[in-house]
């Protein structure tokens, strides 16, 4: 039987964490099995192949192109810096030379006697992956990276947007239903992750961007402000690019909904500890969420690491979270199952799962709600 | 050879549905389905996990034994077992090719349209007149990582230069494949015969270079079927063998994988071919939008890529704008908590709407996200043939843009619509009211959906060939495709003309299969709906002067039609359809035709 249910977020205490850190193109790994890492330790690195221009000799200087390599100064394989002289015809008696100069410094990679089309490559760009949070390698993949374990908190939010970035949390809302507001932020905040409560304002992030705040972690944001962050209108969630100071990790989804109790809680236990966080978000197969990870230090490792990475399946007395309205963002506790279809107000048959809300009961559709998965 | 039985799978992104197909009493049924989802990604990583989950519900349902331990038992022996086995699959993302071609719209339109026509998703057209300059190309190029590149341009014979540049900019940008690291990446050559040798030089080390016949051999022919041929044969040989377990997958099939949609167009082409009509069909999904047309014989395929239901929901907006989607939702709502629904449905795509209301807002979506891939498919489908066409030099130059759309509406035949929102709505009427106000037929149209997405498999049934089943295996795609795929909702008559002028623009008369008879006044703006089964009716068509229903302005029509779940629909609106630019006067006429249609009944005034 297919299961309908959707794999809830996780928001885990104490759990271990493995991280693969893989470089885009085979390179070096600097890093020994075992070895203890800093988030901003290199770890790889590689060389992306560098940018190719193509220039067309034949026609700069009206030669056919099986005559390209007659005037070819430069060979396949040969360093050019730009401006150097590329090709020259042999002119008249010496004089009425034409040539052609490299746009570019680089190598000569190819050259056609089809086209007259000559390829320089510029030099090859640098590329380095960090270990992005703290902990030990625990496996190295060879040539392309490592795998880093770590023990802590993992905390997976909905959506996000800006990339990779790290610093202390500092949890600024009273309660998870209170607003993260522009006033709260100042530059004290700087290289720090601020946990608000059921929302921020486009100001509000604005003012953390101007703060150089490195991240922020609430339950809601507006959909139609994301325009304005982003520079476009988010038409399909694929993020995780944009070149943003502040990574921005919503729990909840759009609009103004509480930060579940768990997630909210366990962000104000850990006030004041370094934690990693990533704004990148791709929903399709594949799915990416956007993270906060927050590690134990040696000193505090407390030896009760919760083991059960189980996933479970929706069954009585399973805390979910309800995802779309009505009732959207409430958490309750599943009290029956029915196994036959249920007509719902839209007249639609599904699945449905009786929940309790706050003492109340309600018939939602299983599709519609997410295990809470805790630790 | 009678088939006894028939296990067909559709591998999806999400799901895995098996269909059983038996021979009783004499024709082909469906007679059960089951489904699993796709074991394509971690923790499994391996597809015929899935496809076995879907088959053993089958056998559960049908208590006919299909599976031996972890196989499939081919042919089918005494009672257990299926004669044949067949699967299509779009399961990680599709087939995603790059085309290109010399000038942009003669050889890079041939190429993307057998890009297409093969089931593929077309990232990006290159050409040597696209305006972008060689490094920018090679950006490009290196950005998409596609698992399949085809390469054409020029005529044979003709001049090698541009062709070649082309395969230098490949050659620099050495593009590498989407999946798997240790695998050159696919490039079919259909371009000047000229040119190959050249080509050979400059890709066959970088690449997995594959030669076939010109897309265009003169100017004034196209030659798609070599490359849509060779498109699959390479999505089998490499693709899918980089794919976690399609290579068990494809030593048990009898007949190749296909890819999904290409399976879809393969079934539509041919049942617009038997019935000499013409179709278009629609799949609208979760992510992306296909749609297939015939007209004219000619078939034609267009992907929207970012139009969807769910993951591409919020693209929708961004492309028709909010104003578009709120001129389908009949109540006021605030436009900024609408844009947030919105959102949170793309990052919680598997949610279901609960209310009426979430119902309708979703519904509203579909239309505009059918509307526009409706757009995108009349610009791209103009008048050029899928397979082979000889047309003269002076058409050869009129393909682009400017080319005349081969979709007439009123010469549209049916329309059958497949996808959750279509197929699964509530109440037929919702689908059947989906399909109009966003294809906007005009004239007489029969409106069908397919039951439970079973076009992909029927499709390849349609294709296999293996000489011995080839043609049972048609018969039998062609049968369950009439009897149990399609879900007849009725017909659509819709006149066209200067409606608000006329008092009654359409008179019609009706005489049901039981004798009676029924006369109806087709009034300006108003929708009216006759409920009668899938059954004949004969039916009188009076338009008035300056309105044509399918014969010419004025002219009187004589027809039979059908009627189905939601039976006749005639259509006085008018096309283009204006629901009213004053909110009230739109919430007004929404209501008005939702309740002709008894669309939304629990709908609160």
């Amino acid at each position: 039987m297919a299961h309908s249910y959707t794999p809830g977020l996780k928001v885990l205490k104490n759990t271990k964490i493995l991280k693969e850190r893989r470089l885009p193109l085979k390179g070096s790994v600097s890093a020994s099995i075992g070895s203890e890492v800093k988030p901003d330790e290199i770890i790889a690195r590689t060389d992306l192949p560098g940018n190719v221009q193509m220039v067309n000799v034949a026609n700069l200087l009206n030669v056919d192109a099986s005559d390209v390599k007659q005037v070819m100064l430069m060979d396949i394989g040969s360093k050019i810096d730009k401006n150097d002289l590329l090709a020259e015809t042999k002119g008249l008696f010496g004089f009425f030379k034409s040539n052609v100069k490299s746009p570019v410094a680089g190598t000569v990679e190819s050259i056609s006697d089809v086209t007259g089309q000559v390829v320089i490559r510029e030099a090859p760009l640098p590329v380095e992956i960090d270990a992005y949070i703290q902990g030990s390698v625990d496996e190295i993949i060879e040539n392309e990276g490592v795998v880093i374990k770590s023990k802590g908190a993992f905390i997976q939010g909905i959506f996000g947007v800006g990339g990779e970035s790290r610093g202390k949390i500092k949890v600024l809302a009273s309660s998870r239903d209170s607003e993260l507001t522009a006033e709260m932020i100042t530059s004290d905040h700087e290289g720090m992750i601020l946990v608000g409560g059921n929302f921020i304002s486009l100001d509000a992030y604005k003012k953390a961007l101007a703060c150089n705040v490195a991240g922020v972690v609430v339950g809601g944001f507006n959909y139609y402000d994301l325009e304005e962050v982003l520079g476009y209108t988010l038409g399909v969630a694929i993020t995780g690019s944009e070149d943003l100071v502040t990574s921005l990790v919503v729990t909840e989804g759009y609009g103004k909904i509480q930060m579940g109790q768990q997630t909210y809680d366990l962000l104000s236990e850990s006030n004041g500890r370094l934690a990693s966080i990533n704004g990148a978000t791709q929903i399709r197969a594949g799915v990416i969420r956007p993270e906060i990870i927050i590690p134990i230090s040696d000193a505090s490792k407390n030896g009760n690491e919760n083991k059960t990475e189980k996933i479970t399946g929706m069954t009585d007395g399973s805390t979910v979270r309800v995802i779309r309205s009505p009732n959207f963002g409430k958490i309750g506790i599943v009290k029956e199952l029915p196994a036959e279809l249920r007509k719902m107000e839209s007249e639609t048959m599904v699945r449905v799962a009786i929940i309790d809300i706050d003492g109340k009961q309600f018939e939602i559709p299983r599709s519609n709600l997410e295990v809470v998965e805790i630790d | 050879m009678k088939l006894r039985s028939i296990l067909a799978t559709d591998c999806g992104s999400t799901t895995t549905k098996a269909i059983l197909i038996e021979y009783v009493d004499g024709e082909y049924r469906l007679t059960y389905r089951g489904e699993a989802p796709t074991t394509v990604e971690a923790p499994f990583e391996d597809v015929t996990r899935g496809v076995l989950n879907a088959a053993m519900e089958v056998e559960e349902l049908s208590g006919r034994k299909i599976l031996d331990d972890d196989s499939i038992i081919t042919p089918q022996k005494g009672d257990s077992g299926v004669d044949i086995y067949i699967s299509t699959s779009s399961a990680g993302g599709g087939l995603q090719m790059m085309v290109a071609g010399v000038v942009k719209s003669m050889s890079g339109e041939s190429a993307e349209r057998a890009a297409l026509g093969a089931g593929s998703i077309v990232m990006d057209v290159l050409a040597s007149n696209d305006g972008r300059k060689p490094h920018e190309k090679i950006t490009r190029i290196r950005q998409l990582r596609p698992d399949m590149i085809l390469l054409s341009g020029g005529v044979d014979g003709g001049t090698t230069k541009h062709v070649v540049e082309l395969a230098e900019i490949l050659a620099a940008a050495n593009p590498q494949p989407r999946l798997g690291q240790d695998y050159k990446l696919p490039v079919i050559y259909a371009g000047n015969n000229k040119a190959t040798s050249d080509i050979e030089k400059t890709l066959s080390d970088l690449t997995d270079l594959d030669v076939t016949e010109n897309i265009r051999p003169v100017l004034e022919k196209e030659n798609l079927k070599p490359s849509r041929d060779k498109i699959h044969d390479l999505f089998m040989e490499h693709v899918m063998q980089q794919a976690p377990g399609y290579k068990k997958l494809m030593s048990w099939t009898d007949a190749p994988i296909m890819p999904t949609p290409g399976a879809v167009g393969a079934l539509i082409e041919m049942v617009a071919k038997k019935e000499n009509i013409s179709v278009v069909g629609v799949d609208i999904g979760g992510a992306t939008t296909d749609i297939f047309s015939v007209f004219q014989e000619q078939f034609n395929r267009t992907v929207s890529a970012n139009l969807g239901m769910s993951y591409s929901i919020c693209n929708v907006l961004a492309e028709a704008s909010l104003s578009n989607v709120l001129r389908w939702v009949p109540f006021d709502i605030d436009e900024k908590e609408l844009t947030n629904r919105i959102g949170n449905k793309m990052i919680r795509p598997t949610t279901v709407p609960q209310s009426l209301e979430e119902l309708v807002i979703e519904q509203a979506i579909a239309r505009e996200a059918l509307r526009l891939s409706f757009v995108q498919h009349k610009a791209f489908a103009v008048n050029l043939k899928g397979v082979q066409k000889e047309r003269t030099i002076s058409d050869a130059f009129e393909q682009s843009d400017s080319g005349q759309s081969l979709v007439d509406m009123m010469e549209l035949d049916l329309i059958v619509g497949s996808g959750g929102v279509l197929s699964h709505a509530p109440r037929r009427e919702q689908s059947a009211k989906m399909l109009i106000d966003s294809f906007l037929p005009e004239g007489i149209t029969s409106l069908a959906v397919d039951s439970i997405f079973m076009m992909p498999q029927l499709g390849v049934m349609a294709n296999i060939d293996k000489k011995s089943i080839a043609e049972e295996a048609r018969v039998a795609a062609l049968e369950v495709f009439e009897k149990d795929c399609l879900i007849r909702l009725g017909t659509c008559v819709a006149p066209v003309g200067s409606m608000s002028k006329s008092e009654v623009p359409l008179k019609i008369n009706l005489e049901f299969k039981n004798g009676e008879k029924k006369s109806i006044d087709l009034q300006s703006g108003e929708l009216i709906r006759v409920e009668v089964g899938y059954e004949e009716v004969k039916a009188e068509l009076i338009p008035a002067k300056g309105i044509n229903v399918g014969a010419g302005k004025g002219e009187k029509i004589d027809t039979i039609i059908f009627g189905g779940q939601v039976g006749l629909i005639f259509d006085g609106r008018g096309r283009p359809l204006d629901v009213g630019s004053d909110p009230n006067e739109r919430i007004s006429n929404l209501k008005k035709w939702a309740s002709a249609l008894n669309e939304y009944p629990e709908l609160k005034e």
